[in-house]
């Protein structure tokens, strides 16, 4: 029987970013997927990054994960979204190319000397003394692990809806992961079950492009990943209509044969991406929708409506689309869905996304109740580590809401759980304003090569864009000016007298890297890259100053650790109500406990208080 | 967890006394005690026996289920005469249950503070009820303990989050069909709340000073009477009076209740220069605490200038009406005359000050107040910068909701989400 340190079943955007960062760790990973052509398919719409997204795809990258250099080589429509805001808030974006992301994604896998690639179905587990160590597939062959990553994404029990058919799926033409449903219902997991949808698939030579209006690509593409110097392939334009009332006339009048409204379906939908019946439901007094007609790749005539998701029978799909303009004579080339699966309440995760319950096994992604190719790649990525780590005896990994986007994600869902698939929010970090896209290098490269996760090369470029930094901070911070001497070079500012180091100057909104170099030439040396670095840096210096407070805190809550087998039975004054809830919850620290519903500071001071008596018990 | 039990009621002879018995076995062990217990809120009577079977008393007693209780635990309250012996009895046999304890001071607060049936603004309400000495007082206490003060807050932080909610929406929903510019209904929102603000920041001076009582200081000149005055209007002889100017050296303080009002009346040191050193310590502490009070009463002789400036609301009496045979405003300490006028006119001037009073009653409450009106305020002036800078008035924002939930519970990224979603149309 072969043996891997790792295995990771599922070769979506968890999958992939989970079996990469298992082998960078240097374990021998196995990548298990039905078809060695489904590696890094995109199933929904052809974007990778956005707001919140594409810091988690930043994060990626500054691990030295996959999904940010991928998604520039096939990135053809670079945006960055909110670039008139602050940098906190800025998140860079790409339509991508489905083919070209799909095979580069595969050749990066391919060219890990560490992975190997099994195409077949996983059916069932090799359990032994309750802890997951390999996977039987249905050709009837077994691998022995270490440890096994599950990204099974929407394949769990996956149902899909067009109008009243039903047909069991995973993706559209793909089968679903019956069998291994079945297995995970004997882990005596908590599951639940989710919905979400796809637009129909239009041709695009049958749409009326003209007097459309285009949205064109940034001149200047903002990429992805630190590595990347431009985009790999050509920048295109994406279209926009809008919906009329004579298409919500169509679809009102046959909201009963929709999957979502005829009763189908009993999974919970996102909020942030309602299916075109929802919107006209929830949303009746709004005239018109956007729809954005957004290319599925160069070569390929396939266009992604994003906008109008739904579950309509095909003829109603068909009526509804054709009464907007552009698409009068629009041919659909596969139509909308919605699909329904099982997930895994992520409560029962640890940090590491391992099951508290089951030793050895990782879920990552959709399977955890999340949306978006960005979210599971990020959830593979923690899997990965983790399971890389855990073969090889070394200490867990676990990230900070304090230092990433990454560490709110899976602090969110193994505290909170989800009602609605998870998707990434900016305004879901508390510390917004030091999370940026622009710094997730410096906020994460480092931990990555003390962790041995990141290439000698990337870690050559970074430590010198650190010591560049440092230079153009110490330079910025060796002389202080006074008012009168800023003015003289242009910096208009409160002329109160007082002295300011260069680095408060520039801390200043209206401030410019180019004001800093006309009062200190000194700075002429440095390069602009690293000035725009810097003066974003600055720009919010006095607000993370503030919140320092806040983030100490947060991390002395998340250092307060509560053993697995803490007992809160034994808590005197602590009602019964948070008793179950935090025996259910089972929070691995104080900061997760606090994020209970229901829980209250004096309740949490009893909890402490416990812990600490433990503790003082053992140094006894 | 244990039961606890306590006598409610003050210790020593009584009428009645009460004993309250609260917690998971606190139901078992009175049924023990009284043979059957009657359904919640209801009343009955019964005898009380103790574990040898002997009668103790026979008791009222009201049974309540959790959490529909003033701890949200099961509680039996036991009526029983007021005897000092059948109390120390009745708690003796309490203490003889198994998991059943005397309570530690204030237990029952805290029980009701951590099982969510009050929260901490209305346990410093309920300290202060109990600490009420006069009406006004009883008033506020019960104001704050009612929750008027966090239902305020929370109103507030439900405007705050739905400024923050159209922030975000911009922020986060850039790319879809949402309005780019919300400045002005964010700036309406942050506007009222801001308002409200200042006003209960304002009156939480007044509203710490009905709890803790105003200061009335009489000053003037050395034997014009002040001594005498506060003795008549305190109907007591709290200040040494004599004839030798100079007599009263330290601040002498009297409390009393007028119109419902805690009041502390001072009598200081006539205030002249002097070389007695113990005398000049005296006058110098008289002119602190009287500008510190909050009515100086001035009692001056006639044709004599007051010794520094009157404020406003000060009221300015003549002295020696014994003497001089005048009417109000000139009164005597010795003869009476004029003093019910001066208490009047004293009790009005504090009633108006009073009328100020808002819902926040300590000054914890105001600092966290001060906190978010500070950050609404800069927020107002970084919106009217524009859309470009939402990043920063978003933070600031964030900042100003933190300080409120000093007084009330935490708000997430959730509630903001919730916010969002039910007001805007999203999913390009």
């Amino acid at each position: 029987m072969k043996h891997f340190d790792v295995i990771v079943i599922g070769g979506g955007h968890a999958g992939t970013d989970a079996a990469h960062a298992s082998a960078r760790m240097g374990a021998s990973t196995a990548l298990l997927t039905m078809s060695r052509d489904t590696i890094g398919v995109m199933s929904c719409n052809p974007a990778i990054g956005g707001l919140g997204k594409g810091h988690l795809v930043r994060e990626i990258d500054a691990l030295d994960g996959l999904m940010g250099r991928v998604a520039d080589a096939a990135g053809i429509q670079f945006r960055l979204l909110n670039r008139r805001k602050g940098p906190a808030v800025q998140g860079p974006r790409t339509q991508a190319d489905r083919n070209i992301y799909r095979r580069t994604m595969l050749s990066e896998i391919e060219a890990h000397p560490l992975i190997d690639i099994i195409e077949g179905e996983a059916i069932d587990f090799l359990v032994k003394g309750g802890r997951v160590g390999g996977v039987v597939m249905g050709s009837g062959e077994s691998f022995t692990a270490g440890a096994v990553v599950l990204t099974t994404g929407t394949f769990l029990r996956g149902v899909i809806h067009i109008g009243d058919v039903q047909q069991p799926g995973g993706r559209m033409g793909d089968n679903p992961s019956q069998r291994l449903a079945e297995r995970i219902d004997d882990l005596g997991l908590k599951l639940g079950r989710l919905k979400t949808g796809t637009p129909p698939r239009l041709d695009g030579r049958t749409i009326n492009w003209q007097g459309l209006e285009m949205q064109p690509a940034d001149d200047i593409p903002t990429l992805f990943s630190f590595m990347s110097k431009k985009a790999g392939a050509r920048q295109i334009s994406c279209g926009i209509t809008h919906t009329n009332e004579r298409t919500h006339d169509i679809i009102r009048e046959n909201l009963e044969r929709s999957a979502m409204y005829g009763g189908h379906i009993d999974g919970v939908g996102p909020r942030y991406c309602p299916s075109i019946e929802d919107k006209i439901v929830r949303f009746a007094d709004k005239t018109s929708h956007q729809v954005f007609l957004e290319p599925e790749g160069l070569d390929d005539p396939t266009i992604y409506p994003n906008g109008i998701s739904t579950s309509l029978p095909v003829e109603v799909q068909e009526e509804y689309v054709r009464s907007i303009v552009g698409l009068e004579t629009v041919e659909i080339l596969q139509p909308g869905y919605a699909i329904e699966y099982d997930y895994v309440d992520p409560r029962a995760l640890s940090q590491t996304l391992e099951l508290k319950a089951v030793d050895g096994l990782y879920l990552a992604g959709q399977i955890n109740g999340t949306t978006g190719y960005e979210e599971a790649a990020a959830q593979g990525l923690v899997a990965g580590l983790n399971a890389a780590l855990a073969v090889k005896e070394r200490e867990p990994v676990i990230f900070s809401r304090t230092n990433s986007y990454i560490g709110v994600m899976v602090d969110d869902l193994t505290t909170r759980g989800v009602s609605e698939p998870y998707r990434m929010f900016t305004s879901r970090a508390e510390f917004r304003l030091s999370l940026r896209a622009d710094n997730a290098d410096q906020r994460l490269t480092g931990q990555g090569i003390s962790l041995g996760c990141v290439s000698s090369k990337r870690a050559e470029v970074f430590m010198r864009k650190m010591d560049s930094l440092l230079e153009c901070r110490n330079i910025l911070e060796r002389r202080t000016f006074t008012p009168k001497e800023a003015a003289a070079a242009g910096i208009a500012i409160n002329q109160d007298g007082q002295r300011r180091t260069g680095f408060q100057l520039l801390s200043f909104q209206d401030v410019s890297f180019a004001d800093m170099r006309s009062l200190n030439p000194e700075l002429c040396g440095i390069s602009d890259v690293i000035g725009e670095q810097i003066s974003k840096d600055a720009l919010y210096a006095n607000y993370i100053k503030r919140q320092e407070n806040d983030v100490a805190l947060l991390r002395k809550d998340e250092g307060e650790r509560i053993p697995l087998s803490f007992d809160y039975s034994v808590i005197d004054g602590l009602s019964n109500e948070l008793k179950s809830k935090l025996i259910k919850a089972r929070p691995e620290n104080l900061s997760q406990a606090s994020r209970i519903d229901g829980m209250t500071p004096a309740a949490l001071t009893l909890v402490l208080a416990v812990i600490r008596k433990g503790k003082v018990k053992k140094t006894a | 967890m244990d039961t606890i039990f306590a006598q409610a009621t003050a210790m020593g002879r009584a009428g009645v006394s009460v004993v309250r018995v609260s917690g998971p076995l606190s139901h078992e062990i009175c049924t023990q005690m009284v043979g059957s217990l009657p359904q919640p809120r209801a009343t009955a009577l019964r005898m009380v026996k103790g574990r040898d079977g002997s009668f103790i008393d026979q008791a009222l007693i009201i049974s309540f289920s959790g959490p529909e209780s003033f701890t949200g635990e099961d509680v039996v309250e036991l009526h029983l005469h007021g005897s000092i012996a059948i109390m120390r009895r009745v708690l003796e046999e309490l203490g003889l249950f198994e998991g059943a304890r005397l309570a530690e001071p204030g237990e029952f607060t805290r029980r009701a503070l951590e099982n969510g049936r009050l929260d901490l603004v209305q346990v410093e309400g309920l300290a202060d009820l109990i600490e009420a000495e006069t009406e006004a007082q009883r008033k506020q206490a019960l104001r704050v303990l009612s929750g008027a003060l966090g239902s305020k807050v929370d109103s507030w932080r439900m405007s705050l989050i739905r400024a923050a909610a159209l922030l975000e929406a911009t922020i986060d929903f850039a790319d879809e069909d949402v309005p780019i510019d919300v400045s002005d209904e964010v700036l309406e929102l942050l506007g009222g709340v801001e308002k409200e603000l200042l006003t209960e920041i304002e009156g939480t001076k007044a509203a710490e000073r009905i709890r803790t009582g105003f200061e009335v200081a009489i000053v003037g000149a050395p034997n014009v009477g002040k001594s005498t005055l506060l003795n008549r209007l305190s109907g007591r002889e709290a200040a040494i009076t004599s004839n030798i100017a100079g007599t009263t050296r330290d601040v002498i303080e009297v409390r009393m209740d007028l119109g419902g009002l805690a009041v502390t009346l001072l009598d200081t040191a006539g205030i002249r220069e002097s070389t007695d050193e113990i005398e000049t310590m005296g006058v110098e502490l008289a002119l602190r605490r009287a500008a510190q009070a909050d009515l100086r009463v001035f009692l001056l002789e006639e044709g004599a200038n007051p010794p520094f400036d009157p404020l406003n609301d000060d009221i300015m009496l003549k002295a020696k009406a014994d003497i001089t045979g005048a009417s109000y405003p000139a009164v005597s300490g010795k003869s009476g005359s004029g003093v019910d006028q001066l208490l009047q006119n004293i009790e009005a001037v504090l009633e108006e000050l009073a009328s100020g009073a808002g819902l926040a009653t300590h000054a914890r409450h105001a600092s966290a107040m001060k906190t978010a009106r500070d950050c609404i305020i800069k927020t107002q002036e970084l919106l009217k910068v524009g859309p470009d800078v939402y990043d920063i008035s978003a933070a600031e924002l964030h900042i100003g909701i933190r300080a409120l939930e000093v007084l009330v519970g935490r708000i997430d990224a959730e509630n903001l989400l919730d916010e969002i979603f039910a007001s805007f149309c999203l999913g390009k």
